[in-house]
């Protein structure tokens, strides 16, 4: 069998062997399984939490129907509902949109658009960034230190005992403020830098190259990430429990906004704490509350992240 | 504003000023934008300021000998630290163990294994467990996960409050935030080295797991830090799951209730009304929450060491 | 062993210009007989024990989108085969259908045949890795792991199982890929801290390490300095003693000066890379056959 060509025959029936052969490579279909059997785990996860809530839950909602929303605390479950956690958390988001925004959009601005490479600069990169990384329960301290004991007799006088509404917007502005930075920074970061050229190069100040063209450039990330800001302040606990919302309750009437500021108040997340807390009777109005918990935070976090897309220029 | 010149020669210094009020304006600007950075500065130091204070009137006050002791009970004056530092350190090891590889085989499975549509599907819905707020995961500890998972595995004692059903609530909680910073990690590796592997003739899990996750294991460290940083920090979770209210001995049976340092901070506040100005246990407050500010913040500066080293390769 | 014949031109033009025919691997009665039957692919003649690739009608498809069109040609084992052509007429895609590289794009797919060694590597039942492990690949621009100079070259073998003296291998490869004596004090350094030109060599010694049949290069000095693709070159003529190598380049000096054969793609009107025509190098840039080719080597286009 030496002849070239008899022995290109064999080279050949070599080589189909050896490309076809191959044992089954178990390991990496095992891997594979093992990769995909975590993910149905996370993911599963996921949908019995979901699942649980939904079914022990929405029965109580649908019995009750409107009467839940528009219930003040009570200590009967049948009687309860989250009217006064409702309108205590959008109180909590109107201080957050009213002072972290400014603040935070206005920071980052300074950060991304005036300040130069300086220590100063890095040094408070670097403790914003630390900021955002410090546990909720922490901005429950200073809000308790500051707001509440310090203050306390200017935010919440008399029988409030500075556990006031504003105490706790407070507080939670501040938490969320270095997530406002942050996104904030990036939106900006991702503005190219031929926009901001441009409008140098015809004459413009800084100020005004931001205000006409970075910052509606910017707008759509902007907006997004305090949305989802917000979203995230909503479901906070921690901090608000610290600074005395649970032993909450107040009247919800409509009469003066202002007044109701001073005074004690509760969220939507402690009361849910606060009935979690109860014995089993409670139960069900737990598991409704936490629906509505939920589907407030996703539709928010849909509707940021529907904005986004809607309003995201491409350049 | 002076007029345009037309030649030159007529050019002066003070053509080319510009407006003064313009310029005011513009330093006005900056300056209200300076102020609000330094805030972010402000509130910082304000943090530390508060917490020196009161835990320093407590450090001073305390018996150091009931600092070791086994067991908080703050209202009969014992602030046993070990007893919290080890809740702690037990419920966020529980969550490390369950998040790792739940955190990291999404994050591997997403980063080479999925396809562009898998990917548009599965990374919203992490998005959407991130976004669970901690109360809910809490409730769902006591009520679903201590019945379900820990009682069975936990054959001698039937407690509606353990450490351990709280530790895999936290493990759910982080996963999505170790899953998205080491699947950005590993995402980061250039598509030139895993061509290289594959022209090599080397699989795909072998690509993945030799090649792309050493490239990226800085990144990757730092996922598991910051994990483990934010389930030092979850307070809820063990507030609702963990038991501890009033006090709690010292254990590490995670089939037991338990407590940790920020749970005892919202026992503390939560317990009474007198809250100000009882004994030591308004200071001792302060005194857990340096501490865990302190814990955390290292922590979290670690990672941000790791983050950055991944920059420098790159 | 090459042989070159004299052979009437076929059809399509005017002068009566007569061609060599280069057979390779023939006797040289065979290599006559070839010549005036017209047997030959092109102006080639390959003997079959002395092919590797035998492409037949191959197209390559992304998706809908054709990048190569019906190309046949064969490649002769111990030579430099050039794959020359303008940018974007599918000539990287060309080398990367033989070896299945291709096979990670999504959506990629081919028609007709890829024989290697007379299997269709194509075909149902053949396992891209094995495929990968015999024909290896050097890219455009070096891309050394992030390890040790050592561990890069011992990477594939040890992903192929293999058992014996590692640290030989290496010496073997690195000698191979000229890079032993620049790199022998310091094979823990790492990987990438070598020159570009030493990092590409470090790829090569790589690719070698597995012991393939055949190496394929895609554009492998587009990222290197003069001096450093002069080494290269120097280093393909003494691989191809022990190796079969395909290399594409945009350089048509390097396909002149580097290469066996050359074949030479364009693209066409619907898009797609075809092969216009594949000789001897010298061949195709000193009397090249068809009009498109003489533009391209003059500089005319592409």
């Amino acid at each position: 069998m030496t002849t070239p060509r008899a022995q290109a025959i064999s080279n050949a029936e070599l080589v189909r062997q050896r490309l076809t052969g191959g044992a089954g490579d178990w390991r990496s279909a095992a891997f594979a399984a093992l990769l995909g059997l975590l993910l149905v785990v996370t993911l599963g996860v996921l949908a019995w939490l979901l699942g649980v809530v939904l079914v022990n839950g929405g029965p109580t909602l649908l019995a009750r129907g409107l009467d839940f929303f528009t219930s003040n605390l009570a200590s009967r479950p049948e009687s309860a509902g989250v009217a006064q956690g409702i309108v205590g958390s959008l109180y909590l988001m109107v201080f957050v949109a009213l002072v972290a925004f400014p603040l935070g959009i206005g920071a980052a601005v300074y950060l991304e658009e005036y300040a130069h490479d300086t220590l100063l600069t890095r040094t408070i990169n670097t403790v914003v960034r630390n900021l955002a990384g410090v546990p909720s329960i922490v901005y429950g301290l200073l809000g308790l230190a500051i707001f509440v004991v310090a203050l306390g007799d200017v935010l919440g006088p008399g029988r409030t005992q500075g556990r006031s509404l504003i105490a706790g917007g407070l507080t939670m502005a501040i938490l969320v403020l270095p997530i406002v930075i942050i996104t904030t920074a990036e939106a900006l970061r991702a503005v190219p830098l031929t926009i901001r050229e441009a409008a140098f190069g015809v004459g413009a100040t800084r100020w005004e190259t931001i205000r006409s063209h970075v910052l509606p450039y910017a707008a759509p990330g902007i907006f997004t990430g305090t949305i989802l800001s917000m979203a995230r302040a909503f479901g906070e606990t921690a901090p608000l429990i610290l600074v005395g919302a649970v032993v909450g309750g107040f009247n919800v009437s409509y009469d003066n906004p202002i007044e109701q500021a001073y005074g004690r108040y509760t969220a939507l997340p402690t009361t849910i704490y606060d009935w979690a807390r109860k014995p089993g009777t409670f139960d069900g109005n737990t598991y409704a509350a936490i629906i509505v918990l939920l589907v407030v935070l996703l539709g928010v976090n849909a509707l940021a992240i529907f904005m986004r897309n809607r309003f995201e220029r491409r350049w | 504003m002076t007029a345009n010149s037309s030649t030159p020669a007529s050019l002066t210094i003070d053509d080319l000023r510009g407006s003064v009020g313009r310029r005011r304006k513009e330093g006005v600007i900056r300056v209200a934008f300076l102020a609000a950075a330094l805030t972010s500065v402000l509130i910082s130091v304000l943090i530390i300021l508060s917490l020196i204070g009161e835990a320093w009137s407590f450090i001073t006050q305390v018996d150091p000998a009931l600092l070791v002791e086994r067991g908080w009970f703050p209202r009969r004056d014992l602030y046993g630290l070990p007893t919290i530092v080890t809740g702690t350190l037990v419920i966020a090891g529980i969550g490390m163990l369950v998040a790792t590889p739940l955190g990291l085989g999404a994050a591997i499975f997403l980063s080479e294994y999925a396809s562009p549509r898998a990917r548009r599907t599965i990374k919203p819905i992490l998005e959407i467990l991130a976004g669970i707020p901690s109360v809910v995961l809490g409730y769902f500890a006591l009520q679903v996960i201590n019945p379900t998972v820990v009682d069975p595995l936990c054959p001698s004692t039937t407690d509606p409050y353990t450490m351990g059903a709280a530790g895999i609530a936290v493990g759910i909680l982080i996963t999505p935030l170790i899953a998205s910073v080491a699947e950005d990690a590993m995402y980061a590796v250039p598509g030139s080295l895993r061509e290289a592997s594959y022209g090599l003739g080397a699989r795909k899990r072998t690509t993945s797991l030799r090649i792309v996750f050493p490239a990226a294991v800085s990144g990757i460290v730092a996922s598991l830090i910051l994990g483990a940083s934010r389930g030092i920090g979850e307070t809820m979770i063990v507030a609702i799951a963990a038991g501890g209210l009033g006090g709690s001995l010292f254990s590490v049976n995670p089939c037991g209730p338990g407590q940790t340092m920020t749970a005892a901070m919202t026992a503390l506040a939560t317990g009474s009304d007198q809250v100000r100005g009882a004994s030591l246990a308004f200071p001792s407050l302060f005194f857990v929450g340096l501490l865990l500010f302190l814990f955390t913040l290292a922590l979290n500066l670690l990672a941000d060491f790791f983050v950055r080293r991944v920059r420098i390769q790159y | 062993m090459t042989v070159e014949t004299e052979r009437p031109l076929a059809r399509d033009d005017q002068e009566q210009r007569t061609i060599r025919l280069v057979s390779v691997g023939h006797e040289l009665d065979e290599a006559e007989r070839i010549a005036s039957s017209g047997d030959a692919v092109g102006a080639i003649s390959i003997a079959d024990e002395q092919v590797v690739f035998d492409l037949q009608s191959l197209s390559c498809y992304y998706g809908a989108f054709r990048a190569v069109k019906e190309i046949s040609l064969r490649v002769p084992r111990n030579q430099i085969t050039a794959i020359i052509g303008p940018s974007g007429c599918g000539k990287s895609t060309l080398l990367r259908s033989f070896n299945r590289m291709n096979d990670l794009v999504e959506g990629a797919r081919v028609d007709g045949r890829v024989l290697y060694h007379g299997v269709d590597l194509y075909a149902d039942g053949v396992d891209p890795v094995e495929v990968r492990r015999r024909i290896g690949m050097v890219f455009q621009k070096p891309n050394p792991f992030p390890k040790s100079i050592y561990d890069n070259v011992a990477f594939g073998p040890r992903v192929a199982g293999f058992r014996g003296d590692m640290n030989e291998l290496v010496e073997q490869s690195l000698r191979r890929a000229a890079l032993w004596d620049e790199v022998k004090d310091k094979l823990r350094s790492p990987g990438t801290a070598l020159s570009g030109g030493q990092q590409q060599r470090l790829c090569i010694a790589r690719a070698i390490a597995v012991e393939p049949d055949v190496i394929l290069m895609d554009e492998p000095c587009s990222a290197l300095d003069p001096i450093a693709t002069l080494r290269i070159e120097e280093l393909m003529h003494q691989l191809k003693e022990n190796y079969t190598i395909v290399i594409v380049t945009h350089n048509m000096q390097q396909a002149a000066r580097a290469s066996d054969l050359t074949a030479f793609l364009t693209m066409g009107e619907d898009r797609a890379g075809y092969l216009v025509e594949m000789a001897a190098t010298d061949q195709i840039f000193t009397r090249p056959q068809h009009r498109l080719t003489e533009d391209y080597i003059t500089g005319r286009f592409g």
